[in-house]
């Protein structure tokens, strides 16, 4: 398949054509979404009219933007107007956002087709897509398997060749794990590059919209077109969107990169064996290595499940069957809020609500929520003293590879580990990068994790477009 | 009111004002009271999935005025989410201040002398407005309920009270006060009837220098004349209740104007845990010293001191005279009053048009101007308008503006007071002799007898003054 890069330029230059690419796009969902369960909503109609404007303004002789005629994925939870947006919820059943997130007026102004809504885990709460209320996605580099989570509809859009890029959003992992999972770039931007304005939230302080693509210079093509300073949102970075394009080639040499401990710790072997060859491959492009433990790494997982609930248990208030989506009508309000609540939300959304609301409550708020609080302090003033001793961090972005269906789901313990070593880099608002490296079991990709401190994004593509060559000679 | 026996009352209040800025606190939707229902509206204000607040500068600008003045700290801050259910409340959770609210501290000096201090006034976001429909006319048991978004979102400071207030008519007056304040920085309109001012009053009882007692929280007490008499009604509630042998339960009471009575509404056990934590959406609020200074600038006199200056204008004011000075401090028409007499008018004229049928028409208060509201008191001064002409070119200019030496005219005021009213006092000498001679001899009572006759011909238009000065030239 062609990267977005290249079909920008035939687009642009009229050797190709934004419907056609459409059409392609559209035919390889039509070849395998039954089997896969990639997209909740293609907008084919939506999609022609955007494809056909680009074409005509191409052949009025304008520029049409950096993604001009790429078809894209869109994880379902973020909101394009007049294009049903459920989040994998029944609560949203039926609700159709009256406006465009921010990202989606940024991709149209690029030039990009959003071609439709990908599937996730419910309110991307999940690591595996299991959770959505539409059915698993399966991945398609073995369907016997899941492609992650949560946005593992928007990876497997991007590994099944749908289209060549997607949107996920990475509240504790959810674009760089399924990423890993299913051999792509995916990255989570530093928390207010990317504007979450019409990002449905899930934890407000921690979520963040990221790219998916097959290769890292797509990937940068497309942070950079969504990026920079929003004033709707107000946890947005003041800056315009950085330049990451230029800086694609830049390579390591001179960089000091640490080798993590507790970024490998209890990882399958092959994994560990990829993250090892990848320390080498950025040794040989001239990187100086050093090895670090960042003990407060190991905190990450249990502060994050009370910081992340607790901020749902309240995001997801709103959701009472007042105003839109889902109501089950029962005697008085609190009660049709309840029946609504009750009917529409999933087991593990409602796990995480009571979770939150526990965190919060008078009494435990100091134990849970506030004790959270303080080792997401930790964590920040840990990644600043290694960010002292090194450019970059490595380590693996899962501890395996892609696992089969129904493995994890009776055990959320056992889920949650699979986002251990992503979760340090939401909890300080860093950046960090998947980069498929290798493969372990059953032939499957390893994702290496490259972690930067905020604002590194240009850097860590640098990084990664190492790794990417390295891998493309071996 | 004074309550029975040495008992003493303790009040608190705690007053929402909305501010009174262009658009509302999160998004740009216009912040206007009477649009149709749910016009005003956004994604935002609508809490919708995805959306986002934005902080409006001029609600902060408001807060730090109201905070100013108040003599309270004004210092970094941040918001929070109070979190419960409730159907006109879009996001099911309010974005308030919680421990760090933008103004702490401070103190009221109210006109009698005594000073009230302040713990907070913090700024949070309005709900939406529920109307219950049929059934019970309440949320639970109506048939059906509507819910106007219009007024969620709206920005709100919170103003809350130590436990300082003694009576119910100490409450009124810091109430009052604070209102003069609010309407004086232009944070708020007062509005009280709109809903744009409301009231809760914290209230319990105790004998000299006891400990506070229980108190009851009465919500939302929408004019001075409700917050006075519910204060006083629970007060009085409490004592019987305690002197029976009962104790006071901490509760939540809702005040009925009708019945003239406060009602449980609930219970303190059954009070909600809010499960407040920092909004995640919005940075922290930190005036810098700039702002602040921009915003104390700006602020004009308060109406402690703009009530000393009136006042001060005054010749040995009789009591009517202070009060009236109250109500134009009140309402903020010391402008008018002073633009009077600085144009020679007499204080206590001025005083008390302003605070009479300046108020009476405060409503229409745009048509009229300073000038022309002095040029009338002028010409009544000199005896070309009578008091009720004076009173009636007043009520017209309310009504349409104009000129009132024009409107005097149109409304053959001016011909009273020249020729015509010479001409009418004549004919009248004429037609009554025998009066006319007991007049002349020095019985100064039939003077009466003909402004009597003279205001029956002119419908009541003439000047006294002026027909007795009519007489004493014939006599």
């Amino acid at each position: 398949m062609k990267t977005a890069q290249s079909i920008a330029r035939e687009v642009q230059s009229g050797e190709s054509s934004a419907s056609a690419e459409l059409d392609n796009s559209l035919s390889a969902i039509r070849a395998r979404d039954e089997e896969l369960n990639v997209f909740l909503y293609v907008d084919e109609e939506g999609a022609r009219a955007t494809a056909a404007s680009i074409d005509e303004r191409v052949a009025r002789g304008e520029d049409v933007g950096p993604l001009a005629g790429v078809p894209i994925a869109i994880k379902d939870n973020m909101c394009q107007t007049g294009i049903p947006t459920t989040c994998s919820s029944k609560i949203l059943e039926g609700w159709r956002p009256p406006y465009n997130a921010t990202v989606i007026d940024r991709l149209i102004a690029a030039g990009a087709v959003p071609v439709g809504k990908t599937n996730l885990d419910e309110f991307a709460m999940g690591s595996s897509t299991e959770n959505s209320a539409f059915g698993p996605t399966r991945n398609p580099l073995d369907p016997s398997r899941v492609p992650g989570g949560s946005s593992g509809g928007s990876a497997a859009a991007v590994a099944a060749n749908m289209t060549p890029l997607a949107l996920g959003s990475d509240t504790g992992g959810s674009i760089r794990q399924p990423a890993a999972l299913c051999g792509l770039i995916g990255m989570k931007p530093s928390y207010g590059l990317v504007s979450r304005y019409g990002l449905i939230a899930f934890a407000s302080s921690l979520d963040q919209i990221g790219p998916f693509s097959k290769n890292v210079m797509d990937a940068a093509i497309l942070l950079e077109a969504i990026a920079g300073h929003d004033p709707l949102d107000s946890t947005s970075l003041p800056e315009p969107s950085p330049s990451l394009v230029a800086h694609v080639n830049d390579g390591v040499a001179g960089k000091r990169i640490a080798l993590v401990r507790e970024l490998v710790e209890g990882a399958d072997e092959d994994v560990v064996i990829s993250v090892n060859r990848a320390v080498e491959a950025l040794k040989d492009a001239g990187a100086t290595i050093v090895e670090l433990s960042i003990p407060e790494f190991r905190l990450g997982l249990s502060a994050y499940y009370l910081i992340a609930p607790a901020e749902a248990s309240s995001n997801l208030a709103r959701y009472d069957g007042v105003r839109y989506g889902l109501r089950v009508d029962a005697e008085d309000v609190a009660a049709m809020n309840e029946a609504t609540r009750t009917a529409g939300f999933g087991a593990e959304v409602k796990r995480r609500i009571m979770l939150g609301t526990y965190a919060l409550s008078a009494g435990y708020f100091d134990a849970y929520y506030g004790q959270a609080l303080k080792v997401r302090t930790r964590m920040i003033d840990a990644f600043k003293r290694a960010y002292q001793q090194a450019d970059l961090l490595i380590g693996a972005t899962t501890p395996s590879v892609a696992f089969a269906f129904g493995t994890k789901t009776s055990d959320p313990m056992s889920m949650y580990l699979s986002d251990v070593f992503t979760i340090p880099t939401n909890l300080a608002g860093e950046a960090a990068v998947s980069v498929p490296f290798g493969t372990g079991e059953a032939g499957l990709p390893v994702g290496v994790q490259l972690l930067g401190p905020g604002r590194s994004e240009a850097q860590l593509f640098a990084a990664a477009r190492v790794l990417e060559i390295a891998e493309d000679r071996s | 009111m004074r309550l029975p026996g040495d008992w003493e009352m303790v009040v608190g209040l705690e007053v929402h004002t909305e501010l009174k800025t262009a658009t509302k606190m999160f998004c740009g939707c216009a912040n206007h009271f009477g649009s149709e229902p749910n016009t005003n509206i956004c994604p935002v204000c609508l809490g919708l999935p995805g959306s986002l607040p934005v902080l409006n500068e001029h609600a902060v600008d408001l807060a730090m005025a109201i905070g100013i003045a108040l003599h309270s700290r004004i210092a970094s801050s941040t918001f929070h989410r109070k979190n419960y259910f409730y159907p006109d409340m879009p996001k099911d959770f309010q974005i308030s201040q919680y421990d760090l609210p933008i103004n702490s501290g401070g103190y009221l000096d109210l006109p009698d002398g005594s000073r009230v201090s302040i713990e907070r006034a913090h700024l949070e976001e309005d709900t939406g407005k529920s109307t219950h429909l049929g059934g019970t006319g309440r949320i639970h048991g109506a048939d059906r309920s509507l819910v106007d978004y219009n007024r969620s979102g709206v920005p709100l400071v919170e103003i809350v009270s130590g436990p300082d207030i003694r009576s119910s008519a100490q409450a009124r007056a810091y109430a009052s006060e604070l209102r003069g304040i609010l309407i004086a920085t232009g944070a708020s309109d007062g509005r009280m009837e709109e809903g744009s001012m409301r009231i809760d009053a914290n209230v319990s009882v105790r004998k000299p220098n006891a400990p506070f007692g229980t108190r009851c929280e009465i919500k939302n007490l929408n004019s001075l004349r409700s917050l006075q008499r519910a204060i006083d009604h629970e007060a009085l509630r409490q004592i019987e209740l305690i002197e029976d042998g009962g104790t006071v339960r901490q509760e939540t009471r809702h005040w009925d104007e009708n019945l003239g009575e406060t009602s449980t509404m609930r219970i303190k056990e059954e009070a909600e845990d809010y499960r407040y934590f920092r909004e995640p959406d919005l940075v922290d609020l930190d005036p810098d010293q700039r702002w602040q200074d921009r915003i104390r600038a700006s602020l004009p006199a308060m109406p402690a001191e703009r009530r000393a200056k009136l006042k001060a204008r005054l010749v040995s004011p009789a009591q009517a005279q202070l009060d009236a000075v109250e109500v134009v401090i009140d309402l903020g028409l010391e402008s008018f009053a002073n633009a009077a007499i600085d144009a020679g008018a007499d204080p206590a004229l001025a005083v008390a048009r302003a605070a009479n049928e300046l108020a009476a028409g405060i409503e229409d208060l745009k048509n009229l101007s300073a000038e022309a509201f002095s040029a009338t008191l002028l010409m009544e001064q000199r005896g070309e308008l009578s008091a009720t002409q004076a009173k009636t070119v007043l009520g017209e200019l309310l009504a349409s503006g104009g000129d009132p030496k024009a409107i005097a005219a149109a409304m053959g005021f001016e011909q009273l007071s020249s020729d015509s009213l010479g001409a009418t006092v004549a004919r009248l000498i004429e037609e009554n002799p025998d009066e006319w001679t007991r007049y002349r001899e020095g019985d100064e009572k039939l003077a009466q007898f003909f402004i009597g006759q003279v205001m029956k011909i002119t419908k009541g238009q003439a000047n006294g003054k002026a027909v007795i000065a009519e007489l004493q030239a014939r006599r």
